[in-house]
């Protein structure tokens, strides 16, 4: 059984211009101990769809659809209540930017101590959870600001994992942070998977960052999810335009290229294009493309893609 | 011999001090000259609290440094004449990090491309002024007609950007100072963004200070890289060389914590930095972090060594090379 | 416009009210002669019946006059401070924290202090001082004297703000001097919170003004809200069971300032965008 299953989510906001479909149609599943990863620029809707797993939409924000299944219960349609128990005991989230979301009149180690006090659990262990996500002795009674923003951000781990949930939801975990930072939090991020033997899904935009950390990857373009796959097909082998692009469009240590970038604008979603939403920027585009939406098809095991032509 | 057209003359920025706070070194003793000879794009790449983006604003006469000066054309960038500042204004233009804040969100995108044509008059009627931002704007691969006459919100980060590096052209400047221009704008668009500033020194001949925290942009579109690490210059010289070559331990580094795209699943694993706090305070500001530091680097400050021709590291690694004079850092960039 | 008021109701509900008493005022003046709010033109103590809708006072005024006479000197009295009050706040607050340093020391410090005295003690004074009563404009000038501390102080921490914004850096390198960031980049920034402010100090000298008058140290003659609750105090209308005589300027002074309070909370939702509850 998958320890988070996401089938058919279905999110959107009213705007007085027009709805605007932030998570269109989205299903992937996240199997046990799994780092899965989840890649698209801004404006395409991953955020909204952590925020929507965790019952976090506000209006003029709502879910229309489609189910959210953690091991068993479906949260899409669980009470508000049951929400919030199930809220860092079952699934936890480090959302982004979390590192200056912190307290800051409160020490950390008191933060933490309140998240449990929250879900009824004695404030035990607190010294021992911030060992185990790297931080020295003594953080525990430090205010936010006298820490950096790497053991900032492994503070936000610590809360997301002090209750052993079964999933964690990384939103851009590093994306403040400077390259060799990234790694130790990254790394801290893989100990406390292993440690919890929970699942992980890492959302980002930063393809290097994916390809040396998850084990599947899910694409995602104006609200849909348009490839699914184990991460090295997707390295050596991607199946859809945007995904090949995208890649492309990220400079390697290895060579220099001429920067290629990806033509034409992400589209505004709430107007989107008619059929395939990629296809006024996709140079394969066809007839067929602005006429019919593509569905999910599993062109080789595992590997999903949403396009005519794959 | 003519004056470089900007120099850093051992700058040094420090914030704090006084009565009770602890004052913090944001920039010790850097020097450098930019504009001199063919123009070049060099990088300066530094994690936030190396000192880059307080350079830039030195540079641009936005911070004053506590000790040293900027000149321009040789003179003091704070004791210029109304002229010479107006042509200093001219000659060296900025593009921010920031691609929505620099938008005043009360008018439409044009003012901030109409202001400098105004203030600098750079035409003689609103026409041939339309003309020229029109222009600006084509080089940069936006279309006029996308980007004018809208508010700052309607436009992508991209497009914010490259409206941009548009208004830095208006003023045919022969140094432009990119603070961070494509970290907040996505992956697929940076590639563009940066293709664009390497048109503009490649077909007009701008010199282009490209301040980052990303190596690997950094090596794609520059010629010379200075990696800089609390205040000071570590490692300076051409980007190849650097990025291939590096001689200093942090450029090492950094270079090994860029995760790549590729079948080869080591990052997570490489050996990282070592961790010595009690070392913070050592001569050698990279002691504490150092996974090759001696003895000698907790005494004494390493200075910088001319490792070969277009390359220079300032490490106790590479004491049998001569040294470099700190005003010397040109002599590595091509 | 319309639309938007749909969005914020208390920007409606603010408007509303004072709409609803500007149409009172405005049916008024051409229902009365402005000559039955003066003492001696009606019986006196009338209830309210349809020769008197508001009923008469004491002195023989006929209050409904009185009324319509009466609300726009106290308006008028507010604005008039207000906005004084807050252009003088404005230039103030540009000054010191624009241009900080010593400037910045000294406004700050003659702000401060004159926060920390009681406002209403000193304006009693000066009222007090004054020889011969004050007139309406004169009122208005004695509270205006006070009512730009606070807006100097608030505006101050925008004017901080804003300069350290990106655009007003990128001016500088466009070529604009010191006052053109000032009145083209960062006062256009700052309009909605200068009608808040607005409307907040015209409150404040409404109810500083009022409150003087019911002292007793307002221009005796003239029948404005504050006056009327002083000759309602005076004669004791409450013991004496002369309900219509404060009912009439309790009501109309309830809607201005919840008219003005709502403007307020609506401003506020323009200018701090973190309010909104819709996009």
């Amino acid at each position: 059984m998958s320890a988070l299953a996401v089938r058919g989510l279905r999110v959107s906001f009213d705007h007085p211009l027009g709805l605007v479909r932030a998570v269109d149609d989205v299903s992937f599943d996240l199997r046990p101990n799994e780092r899965f990863g989840l890649v698209g620029e801004s404006g395409s809707g991953k955020s909204t769809m952590a925020l929507a797993i965790m019952r976090m939409i506000r209006p003029p924000g709502h879910i229309d659809g489609g189910d959210i299944l953690l091991g068993g219960k479906n949260l899409a349609t669980l009470s508000a209540e049951d929400v919030r128990q199930t809220r860092l005991a079952g699934i936890a989230m480090v959302p982004q930017g979390s590192m200056n979301a912190l307290n800051p009149v409160m020490r950390v180690g008191d933060q933490v101590a309140d998240a449990m006090r929250d879900h009824d659990k004695k404030p035990v262990g607190i010294g021992a959870l911030m060992a185990r996500v790297g931080l020295p002795a003594g953080t525990a009674d430090k205010y936010p600001h006298e820490l950096s923003g790497g053991m900032k951000q492994r503070v936000c781990i610590a809360i997301a994992m002090c209750l052993r949930p079964t999933v964690i939801i990384a939103d851009e975990p590093t994306s403040a942070l400077d390259v060799v930072v990234q790694r130790q939090v990254m790394r801290t991020l893989a100990d406390v998977q292993r440690d919890l033997n929970a699942a992980i899904l890492l959302i980002g935009h930063d393809m290097g960052l994916m390809a040396q950390f998850v084990d599947r990857l899910g694409v995602m373009y104006a609200g849909r999810l348009v490839e699914i796959a184990p991460i090295a097909e997707i390295v050596r082998r991607p199946r859809h335009p945007y995904t090949e692009m995208l890649i492309a469009s990220l400079p390697s240590m290895d060579h220099k290229d001429a920067l290629r970038g990806i033509p034409g604008l992400a589209p505004l979603l709430r107007d989107l294009p008619s059929g395939c939403a990629f296809h006024p920027r996709c140079p394969k585009a066809q007839d067929r493309c602005a006429i019919e939406r593509p569905e999910p098809r599993e062109v080789e095991s595992g590997v999903l893609v949403r396009c005519h032509f794959a | 011999m003519t004056a470089p057209l900007l120099q850093a003359d051992c700058v040094s920025r420090t914030y704090g001090g006084g009565l009770l706070g602890a004052h913090t070194l944001a920039l010790d003793g850097f020097s450098l000259s930019i504009g001199t000879g063919k123009p070049s794009i060099t990088a300066v790449v530094g994690e936030s609290g190396s000192g880059k983006t307080t350079l830039a604003r030195v540079l641009l006469g936005l911070t004053t440094p506590t000790s040293g000066t900027v000149r321009y054309r040789g003179e003091d960038i704070t004791r210029l004449s109304r002229e010479a500042r107006r042509a200093y204004r001219t000659d060296i233009q900025a593009i921010f990090q920031d691609p929505y804040g620099v938008f005043n969100p009360f008018y439409r995108v044009d003012h901030v491309l109409t202001t400098p044509v105004r203030k600098f008059g750079l035409a003689s009627s609103r026409a041939e002024g339309r003309e020229l931002i029109e222009q600006a704007l084509r080089t940069v691969g936006l279309r006029p007609e996308e980007i004018l006459g809208r508010y700052p919100h309607q436009l992508s980060g991209g497009q914010r950007q490259r409206t941009m590096v548009a208004r830095a052209l208006l003023l045919k400047p022969k140094i432009i100072i990119a603070d961070e221009p494509v970290s907040m704008v996505d992956a697929s668009l940076r590639a563009t963004i940066l293709g664009s500033l390497r048109r503009l020194t490649d077909e007009f001949g701008i010199s282009i200070l490209y301040i980052t925290h990303d190596l690997a942009t950094a090596w794609q579109v520059s010629d010379n890289i200075i990696v800089m690490y609390r205040a000071t210059a570590v490692e300076a010289g051409s980007a190849e060389t650097v990025v291939k070559s590096p001689a200093h331990p942090y450029t090492r580094l950094l270079v090994g914590s860029i995760p790549q795209v590729s079948l080869t699943r080591d990052w997570l694993s490489t050996e990282a930095d070592a961790q010595r706090p009690g070392d913070r305070d050592a001569a050698c500001r990279f002691a504490d972090r150092c996974v090759s530091a001696m003895a000698v680097c907790r005494s004494e400050r390493p200075l910088l060594s001319r490792i070969g021709p277009r390359h220079a590291a300032a490490c106790h690694l590479h004491r049998q090379h001569a040294q470099l004079a700190a005003e010397d850092l040109n002599d590595v960039l091509a | 416009m319309l639309r938007y008021l749909k969005r914020n109701p208390s920007l409606a509900v603010g408007i509303g009210l004072l709409s609803v008493l500007v149409l009172f005022l405005l049916v008024g003046m051409v229902l009365i002669d402005p000559e039955d709010a003066r003492p001696l033109s009606a019986p006196a103590l009338r209830p309210p019946s349809w020769a008197y809708p508001f009923g008469t006072d004491r002195q023989g005024r006929d209050l409904f006059a009185a009324m319509v006479v009466g609300t726009p000197l106290t308006l008028r009295i507010g604005f008039i401070a207000g906005i004084l009050g807050v252009v003088i706040g404005t230039i103030l607050a540009f000054v010191a924290g624009f241009y900080r340093g010593i400037v910045d020391t000294l406004i700050r410090g003659i702000a401060d202090i004159g926060l920390t005295v009681p406002g209403l003690l000193i304006l009693i004074i000066i009222a007090v001082s004054v020889r011969g009563g004050l007139t309406v404009n004169q009122m208005a000038l004695v509270v205006a004297s006070l009512a730009w501390l606070n807006p100097t102080r608030t505006i101050r921490s925008q004017v901080l703000t804003l300069r350290e914004r990106g655009y007003v850096e990128v001016a500088r390198l466009s070529g604009m001097n010191g006052p053109e960031i000032i009145f083209f980049e960062m006062i256009p920034n700052l309009l909605p919170y200068l009608g808040a402010t607005l409307v907040n100090a015209v409150s404040a000298a409404i109810l500083a003004s009022i409150g003087l008058e019911v002292l007793g140290l307002g221009p005796l003659e003239a029948p404005t809200l504050g006056m009327t609750l002083y000759w309602v105090n005076f004669n004791a209308a409450i013991i004496n069971g002369w309900w219509w005589w404060w009912t009439a300027p309790i009501a109309i002074i309830l809607i201005v300032f919840l008219g003005l309070f709502f403007m307020t909370v609506g401003l506020d939702e323009i200018a701090n965008p973190r309010l909104r509850r819709s996009v």
